[in-house]
């Protein structure tokens, strides 16, 4: 049995849509449908010189965890493309004990096969 | 093969390799469709070699297997039912009208060289304009089709040259050479290189990198090395997320970016902040720059950018304390019109700091092939060289044709006329194009117009007799020299679209048919060998195999005479060293030291039309999925982004009475277009910013795809600066207003 998650480290997320579209185009998903998701907070000013302005990428019921992809030793399609290099995923326990070392990460568990 | 200098990265399999069902390829991207990258790519394709998954080549140095929307949206581009698969021919007096002839390509190309061949029997080769859009890998071939056809002029439809060329021109006439921040890009080993050195401070100026990605700067390489410490500051006038990560965040009033870095100067020069050391050894002119700075004191400079003086100081010191400190700037220094002096005082700030040539600084990017200035110009003769339209005028334009100075030809006839034109992947009435109506009416009576995409634009409805269609990058081969530090990598063919040829094989075959002298290759690939060989001692299909290849680099090369064609220490300049005060610019008339101009129309110096006009207007906002006029008919792409918009401070929208989300007309003396309003506090109260380059594919192709109604630049003028260079599609001023019911 394994856990698989996703680590994401929301300091970095810029953004760009990749994770979306790559993950479109790896499962052949249709325009509007995605396996992931950046979802924005903001931007809004909460002081001066200091804005609330965060990107967060959600796996969806979609998300399969690339798991035939990982299997070849690969990284999954979002993984592979995020232009930031602040996504991860893998074995949910790894990832845990990852989550610990830097603030501004969110963990999600995926699923179990 | 020979022994080659280049430096290479391992490879567990070959370029071209078997997974499952599928082939990969491993290669390059590039153009088109466009970008300013090239990133590696893995290039999926199926038994009956259908594109079907592109991926990032995470043996890559350059990107590390990251790759933006665009490219992995590829196989929609490449496979799209609305692409261009034949020649196609319409008669000149139905220009405009959706007439559209299915020919064979011997056709074509027999009525392309016909037509070119009597105007220049008839009027002379300059009477035949070579015009490209933002080119880039496809760009030298265009050039030397232009020249070795005997005209002198090619060039792009874009006032003042406004992107890329003023900052590349401008560096050339104070350092010798163009200058780009070390992000490690040279090396194959990136940050791990052992000479390497992390920006203490970047400063992003006038580019949203992370989006825009521009020339050759792989953006998120700022996120790399602010995850390895750097810290960044940001110049710009909207707050972006980067800016919200930013140690300083100016918010500079579009146009005034040469004010502000004087300010800047000012507040170095007169604290003693900057490098007595470089400044004495390599530095030309410093007692005429302090002079000049002291017109731009700090509290003036507040008054003029927007940006409170303490930001300013705060900026300046931060700048002279970090060791090293580079910067990445971006398009919004050159759409301005003066943005020569512009460029001149942003990188003046770097260089009387030090930071050239160091790791982690400025560096002198490697080339393989001169880009900038075209590929084939020992092929024009001395007279018709004479002939440039703009040169006499602008004599900085030394190889392309000035462009303001092209449109007001076609308006006179003076000095001569021009009867053809040639306009290869340029959607000019969509896109860079200064008052895109003025030009259309400029050019549609010219005789003879023929014209190279990928789809149908707005530009080929309304004025081409004959289209060739271009390959995608997935479709031919080719190198990859442009922009930023080169790297010896090709583009690997893998499928083919309907009957497609590559830029470089149309560009070939009609130049053989014009001057074969000047094409002796039988293939593209042996033209490809011919620019590679001499360098990187490869063929092109030897660095398809090896590729990436880096040239040898070595830092701190101004100190090794590694600068100079005569191998003499110091910078290629007519003294040696870095000219603050720029003997080229005087040579040519030109002030010799940076200033500020108040661009025009602006709150500064219009002040009578902020009644009428009370908004400063920035346009060419950068989205995630579209790269300039292209991509509009790809699904895909057009969800992240469906509509052209404007984004307006909520208390604006308030002020005129308008909403989030609502149609206006974006407008102001010179004309007005179509925008959806997006509410957001990251504007400045007093501006708006919007996108650029509309048309709507699904429209009506008699009526431009709405181009005219879209296109942003309708409020732009022909503008250049003193120097021919620089033009203000960032600055102007605009009122908006709700659209009424039917328009």
């Amino acid at each position: 049995m394994e856990n698989i998650g996703m680590l994401i480290d929301y300091e970095w997320c810029s953004g760009c849509h990749s994770c979306e579209v790559a993950c479109q185009m790896e499962h052949g998903l249709p325009v509007g449908q995605t396996g992931i998701s950046v979802h924005t907070v903001g931007p809004w000013e909460i002081a001066e010189d200091n804005w609330q302005y965060t990107h967060l990428a959600l796996p969806t019921k979609q998300c399969t965890g690339c798991v035939t992809r990982r299997a070849k030793g690969k990284l999954a399609s979002c993984a592979h493309h995020c232009q930031s290099k602040c996504l991860q995923v893998g074995p949910l326990e790894d990832l845990m004990a990852e989550l610990s070392n830097k603030p501004s990460q969110a963990l999600f568990f995926i699923q179990q096969l | 093969m020979e022994e080659s200098r280049y430096l290479f990265v391992d490879h567990e399999k070959p370029f071209r390799y078997k997974e499952g069902d599928l082939t990969v390829t491993r290669g390059s991207a590039w153009s088109g469709p466009g970008c300013h990258l090239g990133c590696g790519v893995l290039l999926y394709t199926d038994e009956e070699g259908k594109l079907v998954k592109v991926e990032g080549d995470p043996e890559n140095p350059y990107n590390q297997g990251r790759l933006c929307p665009r490219c992995l949206d590829l196989p929609e581009v490449t496979n799209h039912e609305d692409r261009l698969l034949y020649p196609l021919k319409r008669d000149p007096t139905d220009r405009g009208k959706d007439t559209w002839k299915r020919i064979g390509w011997d056709e074509a190309f027999d009525l392309i060289e016909l037509k070119f061949k009597e105007i220049k029997r008839e009027y002379g080769p300059e009477a035949v304009l070579f015009m490209q859009g933002t080119g880039r890998d496809i760009a030298p071939y265009i050039t030397r089709l232009c020249w070795s056809f005997g005209s002198p002029n090619f060039s792009l439809f874009l006032s003042g040259a406004a992107c890329y060329v003023p900052r590349v021109i401008g560096l050339a006439g104070t350092v010798g050479a163009f200058l780009v921040p070390d992000c490690s890009q040279v090396h194959p080993d990136r940050y791990d290189n052992p000479e390497y050195c992390i920006p203490e401070t970047i400063f992003i100026w006038g580019n949203n990198c992370v989006v825009s990605n521009s020339d050759g700067f792989f953006g998120h390489w700022v996120v790399d090395l602010m995850k390895r410490g750097s810290k960044i500051v940001v110049i710009d006038p909207k707050v972006t997320w980067l800016a919200s990560k930013a140690a300083a965040h100016l918010r500079v009033r579009p146009g005034t970016d040469a004010a502000l870095a004087l300010g800047m100067l000012y507040v170095i020069i007169n604290e003693d902040l900057y490098d007595h050391d470089f400044v004495d050894k390599w530095c030309y002119g410093f007692d005429e720059l302090r002079e000049r700075v002291q017109e731009y004191p700090v509290e003036r400079v507040a008054r003029i950018t927007w940006v409170p003086e303490e930001k300013i100081i705060t900026a300046a010191r931060l700048l002279a304390q970090s060791k090293p400190a580079a910067l990445e700037w971006g398009v919004a220094v050159d759409m301005t019109k003066e943005a020569i002096p512009a460029g001149q005082a942003i990188s003046t700030l770097f260089e009387i700091t030090g930071n050239i040539e160091v790791p982690g600084g400025m560096i002198v990017p490697p080339e393989i092939l001169k880009y900038v200035g075209g590929w084939g110009k020992d092929l024009l003769p001395a007279e018709a060289a004479e002939k440039r339209i703009g040169q006499k005028k602008y004599p900085l334009f030394a190889s392309e044709a000035q462009p303001d100075c092209i449109v007001e030809q076609l308006e006179t006839g003076e000095p001569y006329r021009i009867h053809g034109a040639w306009i290869q992947t340029s959607n000019f009435l969509s896109c860079m194009a200064a008052d895109p109506q003025r030009l259309y009416r400029a050019i549609k009576t010219i005789d003879f117009i023929a014209y190279v995409d990928l789809f149908m634009t707005p530009t080929a409805m309304a004025l081409a007799d004959v289209i060739l269609p271009a390959a995608t990058f997935p479709e031919r081969n080719g190198i990859r020299l442009g922009d930023g530090a080169q790297r010896g990598e090709t583009i690997n063919k893998v499928t083919s679209i309907g009957e497609c040829k590559s830029d470089m094989e149309i560009n070939l075959e009609l130049g053989r048919r014009f001057n074969p002298e000047a094409w002796p290759w039988e293939t593209v690939e042996e033209m490809f060998t011919f620019l590679l060989k001499d360098d990187t001692g490869m063929t092109f299909e030897e660095l398809q195999q090896k590729a990436p290849a880096y040239p040898p680099f070595e830092y701190h090369r101004h100190e090794k005479g590694m600068l100079r064609k005569d191998g003499a220490v110091g910078f290629n300049t007519a003294t040696g060293r870095i000219e603050l005060w720029s003997t080229f610019y005087q040579s040519v008339g030109l002030d010799p030291l940076p200033y500020f101009e108040e661009p025009s129309p602006g709150p500064g110096a219009t002040p009578e039309l902020m009644e009428e006009y009370p908004l400063v207007l920035t346009t060419g906002a950068r989205t995630w999925s579209m790269f300039h006029s292209e991509h509009r008919q790809v699904k895909r792409m057009r969800a992240l982004h469906p509509d052209p918009i404007i984004e307006v401070h909520p208390t604006t929208l308030e002020r005129f009475g308008l909403r989030d989300g609502e149609w206006v007309w974006v407008e102001n003396q010179f004309g007005r277009a179509k925008r959806k309003t997006v509410a957001t506090p990251v504007i400045d109260p007093r501006m708006c910013s919007t996108d650029h380059a509309w048309w709507l594919p699904e429209g009506d192709p008699e009526s431009f795809y709405d181009v005219f109604e879209l296109n942003i630049n309708n409020l732009v003028q022909w503008s250049p600066g003193k120097s021919g260079f620089g033009s203000n599609y960032k600055t102007a001023l605009c009122k908006i207003y709700r659209i009424q019911e039917g328009e």
